[in-house]
């Protein structure tokens, strides 16, 4: 049939041939018949005779040769399925022959347009690789390649080839391993395990030990739970940080790397995946990577998936068994998840039984105890006997319920079934092993036993005990060996090796009763037929019955025999487990499986960060994710755009102009250096406070048209107050919604997101920009009518705010009402911070030679640079002659550091002042910026230190995004102190005045008055900064400092406590 | 990663084999038939074995077991989690996952696990990427295929394999523009012998069937969503969004779909809307034994409860039961022991009632423990944790689509010890 001219004869004896070979039936006699069927044009009996071309090629090299050329063919083809299934036959045809053309075809698909060719080329690597090893070096370059790859679809793919065949070059992760953290979210599910799994690796190599600091501690007080301990870091955290600082020299506080935040950060919403394996690798991640007090989010997670089918149960609970022995806090409070049905299959309850017994502790044994009851009963004898176990592994972990589960071990002897019986005397024999002296009466009920159970390990445990502790039942233990003696050729080995010891034990205690059974028993063992027995016999009998050539030993006999044994301790199977990759098949096996590759531990010293840029500039990037967003905006998925907009999205046209809002500052954030209105804005109450500048600014202004001509009017101070109060609110509630676009903007450039979000934004942005001239003029003439004014930010007669209120939607409604009520403590950090500003000396009247500069940092947004702090310079002449051309040289700066100099001063005459602006970038630091002052005849080092206040702007948040942001803050991020508050300073005006002015912050509205809440973000990197004071009686109040950044929070945290204690 | 795949059914037959890369012999399945034969249940063979050379992982769905060989470390939930996703596959192609069906589209069957990995790594396993790629059999298809000569293979590249979107293809169209949402859940309980809550949780589940034109642009929010614990969500569904507003914003795929999962946590209070009555006792004396098991309604919400079937593993030695029910049939499975006593609708005026005596396998000892009750129920229109959706809202398309959601609450894993 396959010679036959018809497609469909030929499609119908392919599937017949596939047919047989998917039922294991060998069909390699066809190769030559299907072979010349490979150029057919009909798809599918194409795709049948790739399929029998991969089985059976190897068989078949000579005859696999002939299909080559069409697959040459097939990887030139416009089609890019058929490019990719024609790379995809050929990588799979293993022959060594071709070698070389599936290595150039590699290549070539490496750089195919499309990303499906591509990830096809992934997937030929690890293929290659297993048939001619020694191609590595140069599927290592290809793999380097594809790495730098910017699409997801090829992400997962090129990751698990990496895996394959070169997991040991981890360098080759660090310039893509801030795009694999962003992009993975958007990675197929089964790419992101896999990467997960590799990132978890590459972590252990790259960043600290979060939990450094517990471990050192944890040395010194001995194993304490899980939550107390915590605790106790914290405060020993605190007490470094306050006091101690040489030894915070010693022991530098532990500061996470960003890079590694941004792995925990992004992996974490993958715990909501649909697929267990995700979760299980996100738990993982989370287990071996993140600070103490995170990984407690796994538990929900991985409790879940405990519903899911029994096989996923299994490996679910394995994991979990293992990290309850570590982190038992973190499952305690899901304890009834791991009860059991009766109905669940053995295995899995054997290892729900292993979790529960390794959650148990003081607090909740009685009612694992009471579970354990139900438990015995069951049908399924091998749990019942798993559950005595448990009950052992209980009592003696947990010394108060000894006694207890001692007595109900004790009722389970009469317990009809043997199994049952026989397990309970093996645990009891443990346990009566720690305290045997209070339980006598046990062994004698034990004793009684010997008559029933036959089960050979029980027989075996009682005897031993009786043996051991036959001082403590001087009357039975004889006669348990009469018994003994007499069924001694009819018992297993076990037992017989016993009854030997207790023999001998006897004989050395009560030699007049047992003298003659000893030797007995000894000479039934001596013709016995288990070499061990026999062994044993004779040694015992040299031991114990003195002969005249009997050694030095038999004096030590009874020490020898009688010795006090330690009590066995009785230990999870999933004891140390965890120094296997949780979720690995080695860990599940706990044995290593071929190509496992080690986690490694923690570095001593974080290699260099650094490793991890990439060189590209800030711009090139940008547009670079423009570039792909343009690739995206053909496919018309922006949901999360919409999801990111926050507040805004579902009033429909609202949110256009929201977004065209957030874009206006984005843009400048970018620094993409296009005019916006923040920058105007940020002139406007500059000059507000700076009455000199006004007239230069008017010229300004002027040019700006009429919409700046109202500003005017707001500076002005015959503006009645009421309609002062209306613009400022609006104002300050657009302020406040573009600080947040431009918190997630500055996050996101931070981490370099490059997730959908922050693309879409990108995108949002760009479409805006270009939108935004056209659009402007318009604007202008008809204002009452287009919504989009809002981003113009001018003042609106009153009559008009309302109905442009009715448009907000209800998000930007609570945000309105936070802000009035919070208006009037709100308007000195908004308006006036410059009544609040302390300057500060840069260089002296006499040092200068009569030139008097003093600094003040102005809190305004630097306009041509939102990354840089603004400082404010007054220069005052106060010598005879005039100055001329002032400005800066010789900038020196720590590293990362930036600066915007100022206009240089043209002429400044005796007796004058002038005022200057310029930027500095401190990079998040209080470093100083040193630079030298030039005039025209002199010039003068001088040095610009940043109060660690100053480092930051601030931001609006509510009440709920304050405690949700607090709440993801905790732990080595969060700062407490104490303080009694300065008498001057008790009421809550004077707090807030205090505060704001020691830090650029601003005030969160809050429910209760006890409490003020402030935040900001630091200006480089746009960590959150969020402070509170909450008094109490008397002026004492307790302030809470919460910062990504530990340092600035730390400092933070001193400079506040400064500004309200004096 | 997976080196090949075997179908095994259960009597342990292999009928269908597949190598992702050099074969691999069926003998290798040898191991695993030792550890079946060993575990009494096929439910209690172990997922994962250890050969001398390889790594078996295997899952038992629907009376068949898919066995996986690997030869080198692979986290094993991820063989577990794509070997189900074979089978939800292969239901979703035929109707059902049975051995007489895989043998009967062996071919497509084959073709779909040829692109569903690629050299053992997952490459295509959205259902819709794949129904592009290989269209499922349909009767109109052969028909057609037969007279003109069609074929049953896409040439194209899926839209979905590139686009960010993979589960949902480009260029839907219906006349009827309908979205359905049935939000199920289930109610996993342990009752102690009197009947209280010793363990009590919601499991709840959000099925979707959606049949939309175009590209559309769903979002679904809940009167109160506070209640939901911890969930799961479907690719689609945006995660941002649900944390900012607690609200599902997703395209959705076409056709049928588990669009989330959630769990109600046992700290909020869980109502159980039935009471059990039971008195199951064996006589020490002769082998026969009493069972009396009453049902009455305890908190339904206004609703009856429908479906209500009782499940017992009755011990090795019941021989015989002889009972009498006041409503519906019991049956009793002599090989495997397993007693069903289907109700029905529950009426509270006349409650259920089964009673009469168990005979016991003569000289057998009394067997110590009683069998708990494994209780099945269904109640209409209720979502029992009180869960709501507050509406459906469409973007991104013009036309007006149905909408409809439809509330049901079953027993999960309810029992209750005796």
């Amino acid at each position: 049939m396959l010679d036959s001219n018809k497609d469909s004869l030929k499609l119908e004896a392919m599937k017949r041939i596939v047919a047989m070979i998917a039922r294991g039936k060998n069909a390699s006699d066809l190769f030559p018949a299907v072979v010349k069927n490979v150029a057919c044009k009909n798809i599918e009996v194409k795709k049948l005779v790739y399929v029998y071309l991969v089985r059976y090629a190897e068989e078949q090299q000579d005859l696999a040769l002939l299909s080559i050329s069409t697959f040459q063919r097939g990887l030139k083809d416009p089609n890019q399925l058929i490019r990719a299934s024609a790379l995809r036959v050929l990588s799979s045809i293993r022959v060594t022959i071709i070698v070389p053309i599936m290595m150039l075809a590699i290549k070539e698909a490496a750089s195919d347009m499309s990303p499906y060719v591509r990830k096809t080329a992934a997937h030929a690597i690890p293929k290659l690789y297993s048939l001619d090893p020694e191609q590595k070096d140069q599927l290592i370059e290809v793999i380097e390649k594809l790495l730098a790859d910017k699409t997801t679809l090829v992400a997962g793919s090129v990751v698990m080839a990496f895996e394959e065949v070169c997991p040991e070059r981890i360098e080759l992760i660090h310039k893509n391993y801030r795009k694999l953290c962003n992009l993975l979210i958007d990675v197929e599910e089964w790419g992101q395990v896999v990467i997960i799994n590799m990132l978890t690796r590459y972590a252990r190599t790259q960043f600290l030990n979060p939990n450094m600091n517990e471990s050192l501690l944890e040395e010194g007080n001995d194993k304490a739970f899980y939550g107390s301990d915590d605790d106790e870091d914290e405060e020993e955290d605190e007490k470094d940080k306050k006091a101690e600082a040489p030894a915070m020299a010693k022991r530098k506080p532990y500061v996470m790397d960003p890079d590694h935040r941004l792995l925990l950060r992004n992996t974490k919403p993958l715990l909501q995946s649909r697929n267990a394996a995700v979760v299980m690798a996100v738990a993982q991640l989370y287990f071996h990577l993140a600070p103490k007090a995170e990984v407690g989010v796994i538990a929900k997670a991985l409790v879940r998936l405990l519903r899911s089918h029994s096989e996923v149960q299994y490996v679910v609970l394995q994991n979990v068994a293992t990290m309850t022995i570590k982190r038992r806090g973190m499952f305690e409070p899901y304890l009834k998840s791991f009860y059991i049905r009766s109905t669940d299959p053995t295995q899995i309850k054997v290892l729900k039984l292993e979790v529960l017994t390794n959650l148990a502790n003081e607090t909740n044994i009685s009612t694992i105890l009471r579970e354990f009851q139900t438990y015995i009963k069951s049908m399924d004898k091998d749990f019942v006997a798993a559950t005595i176990q448990a009950i052992g592994r209980c009592a003696t972990n947990i010394g108060e319920v000894r006694d207890t589960c001692l007595n109900g071990l004790v009722q389970l002897l009469s317990n009809r079934d043997e199994l049952v019986v026989a397990e309970s005397v093996v645990v009891i024999k443990k346990l009566l092993q720690m305290q045997p002296e209070k339980h006598s009466d046990i062994i004698k009920h034990m004793a009684k036993l010997t008559d029933n159970i036959q089960v050979p390990m029980a027989r075996a445990s009682i005897l031993w005990l009786i043996g051991e502790y036959c001082e403590h039942v001087p009357k039975i233990a004889p006669d348990v060996l009469r018994k003994m003696a007499k069924s001694f050729t009819n018992e297993e080995d076990i037992v017989k090796l016993q009854i030997i010891n207790l023999a001998a034990k006897l004989y050395l205690t009560n030699s007049k009763q047992t003298k003659l059974l000893t030797q007995y028993v000894l000479n039934l063992a001596k013709y016995d037929q288990n070499y061990d027995i026999r062994d044993r016999a004779r040694f015992i009998r040299q031991l114990i019955v003195p002969t005249e050539k009997s050694g030095a030993l038999s004096k030590y006999a009874k020490k020898l025999f009688l010795a006090l044994k330690p009590a066995p301790i009785l230990e999870s199977p999933f004891k140390d487990r965890d120094h296997f990759q949780l979720g690995s098949l080695s860990h599940l096996l706990n044995a290593k499986a071929g190509g496992y590759q080690e986690l490694p531990d923690w570095p001593e010293a974080a290699p260099d960060p650094s490793v991890r840029n990439v060189e590209v500039p800030e711009w090139t990037k940008c547009s670079s994710r423009e570039k792909r967003k343009e690739k995206k905006v053909e496919k018309p998925f922006y949901s999360d755009s919409e999801g990111e907009s926050g507040p805004t999205e579902s009033a429909d046209s609202e949110s256009d102009s929201a977004s065209g809002l957030e874009s206006g500052s984005g843009i400048e954030e970018s620094g993409s250096g296009s005019e916006s209105e923040e920058s105007e804005e940020g002139s406007e109450s500059e000059e507000e406070e700076e009455e000199e500048e006004k007239d230069k600014k008017k010229k300004k202004k002027e040019l700006k048209k009429p919409v700046q001509e109202s500003e005017s009017e707001q500076s002005s101070e015959e503006e009645v107050r009421k309609h002062e109060r209306k613009n400022k609110q609006r104002k300050s509630d657009s302020e406040s919604e573009s600080d947040e676009e431009d918190d997630s903007e500055s996050e996101s450039s931070r981490s370099e997101s490059e997730d959908s979000e922050s693309e879409t934004e990108v995108k949002k942005k760009k479409k805006a920009a270009e939108s935004k001239p056209p659009s402007k003029p318009v604007k202008k003439e008809k204002k009452e009518m287009s919504l989009l004014d809002l981003d113009d930010f001018e003042p609106a007669p009153s009559p008009q705010v309302t109905p442009v209120n009715t448009f907000l939607s209800s998000s930007l409604v609570t945000d309105l009402e936070g802000l009035s009520l919070s208006d009037t403590v709100l308007s000195p950090a908004t308006t006036s911070p410059c009544s609040a500003l302390k300057s500060y000396e840069l260089l002296h009247r006499i040092t200068g030679e009569g030139l008097c500069v003093e600094y003040c940092f102005s809190r305004q947004p630097f306009s041509p640079d939102g990354n840089m702090v603004a400082v404010q310079m007054q220069v005052t002449n106060n010598s005879t002659s005039d100055t001329k051309n002032l400005h800066m040289e010789d900038v020196k700066l720590q590293s990362g550091m930036r600066v915007k100099e100022f206009p240089e001063i043209e002429l400044l005459p005796a007796g004058e002042s002038a005022t200057a602006v310029m930027g500095i970038d401190f990079c998040d630091s209080t470093q100083a910026a040193n630079f030298q002052l030039c005039t025209h005849t002199r010039k003068f080092f001088v040095s610009i230190q940043p109060p660690v206040g100053e480092l930051m702007r601030p931001v609006f948040l509510t009440e709920n995004e304050f405690k949700k942001e607090q709440g993801q803050l905790m732990g080595m991020n969060e700062i407490t102190e104490k303080l009694t508050l300065d008498a001057k300073c008790r009421n809550e005006h004077a707090i807030v005045q205090s505060v704001i002015t020691a830090a650029n912050l601003s005030r969160v509205p809050c429910g209760s008055d006890r409490e003020c809440r402030f935040a900001g973000r630091t200006v480089t990197s746009g960590s959150l900064v969020l402070a509170t004071v909450a008094s109490k009686e008397e002026g004492a109040a307790q302030l809470t400092v919460n910062c990504e950044k530990m340092v600035i929070g730390t400092m933070l945290v001193k400079d506040i406590l400064l500004a309200l204690t004096q | 990663m997976i080196h090949s795949l075997f179908l095994i059914n259960h009597s342990g037959d292999i009928f269908l084999e597949k190598h992702w890369k050099s074969v691999i012999s069926r003998s290798v399945c040898d191991y695993f038939f030792e550890a079946k034969d060993k575990a009494v249940d096929p439910e209690n063979v172990p997922p994962v074995l250890q050969t001398p050379h390889h790594y078996l992982i295997s899952i038992y769905r629907d009376k068949l077991f898919f066995l996986s060989v690997i030869q080198t470390e692979v986290p094993p939930l991820f063989v577990i989690e794509f070997l189900h996703r074979v089978a939800d596959t292969i239901q979703d192609y035929f109707g059902e996952c049975s051995e007489s069906l895989i043998k009967d589209n062996v071919v497509t069957v084959y073709e779909l696990l040829e692109e569903m990995l690629d050299n053992g790594f997952p490459l295509a396993t959205e259902s819709n990427v794949l129904k592009e790629m290989i269209r499922p059999p349909t009767i109109l298809r052969s028909v057609v295929n037969t007279l003109i000569g069609g074929s049953n293979v896409g040439d194209t590249l899926p839209t979905g394999q590139l686009s960010s979107v993979p589960w949902r293809r480009v260029g839907v169209k219906y006349t009827n523009n309908e979205a359905y949402f049935d939000v199920i859940e289930e109610i996993d309980a342990i009752l102690d012998k009197s009947g209280t809550t010793v363990f009590a949780e919601i499991q709840g589940v959000i099925e979707a069937c959606v049949r939309l034109t175009g590209m559309p642009d769903l979002t679904l929010s809940f009167m109160n969503p506070r209640l939901l614990d911890d969930v799961s969500f479907h690719p689609c569904v945006r995660f941002k969004r649900w944390e900012s507003e607690q609200a599902l914003s997703f395209i959705p795929p076409d056709g049928n779909f588990t669009l989330m999962n959630y769990h109600v946590s046992s700290q909020n209070l869980v109502t159980i809307p039935v009471y059990v009555k039971q008195n199951i006792s064996f006589f020490e004396t002769e082998p026969c034994g009493r069972l009396d098991i009453t049902i009455g309604p305890k908190q339904t919400m206004g609703k009856t409860v429908e479906a209500l079937m009782v499940t017992i593993h009755m011990p090795k030695s019941v021989v015989s039961a002889n009972l009498t029910p006041t409503q519906g049939s019991y049956t009793y499975d002599l090989a495997t022991k397993v007693l069903v006593w289907d109700i029905g609708k529950l009426n509270p005026q006349k409650l259920p009632n089964l009673r009469g005596s168990l005979s016991l396998q003569a000289g057998a000892p009394k067997p110590e423990d009683n069998p708990s009750l494994n209780i099945d129920l269904k109640i209409q229109q209720v979502a029992i944790s009180g869960l709501k959706v507050s509406r459906l809202e469409m973007f991104g398309e013009k036309y007006k689509p149905f909408k409809g959601v439809k509330y049901v609450t079953k027993a999960g894993k309810f029992q209750v010890r005796t």
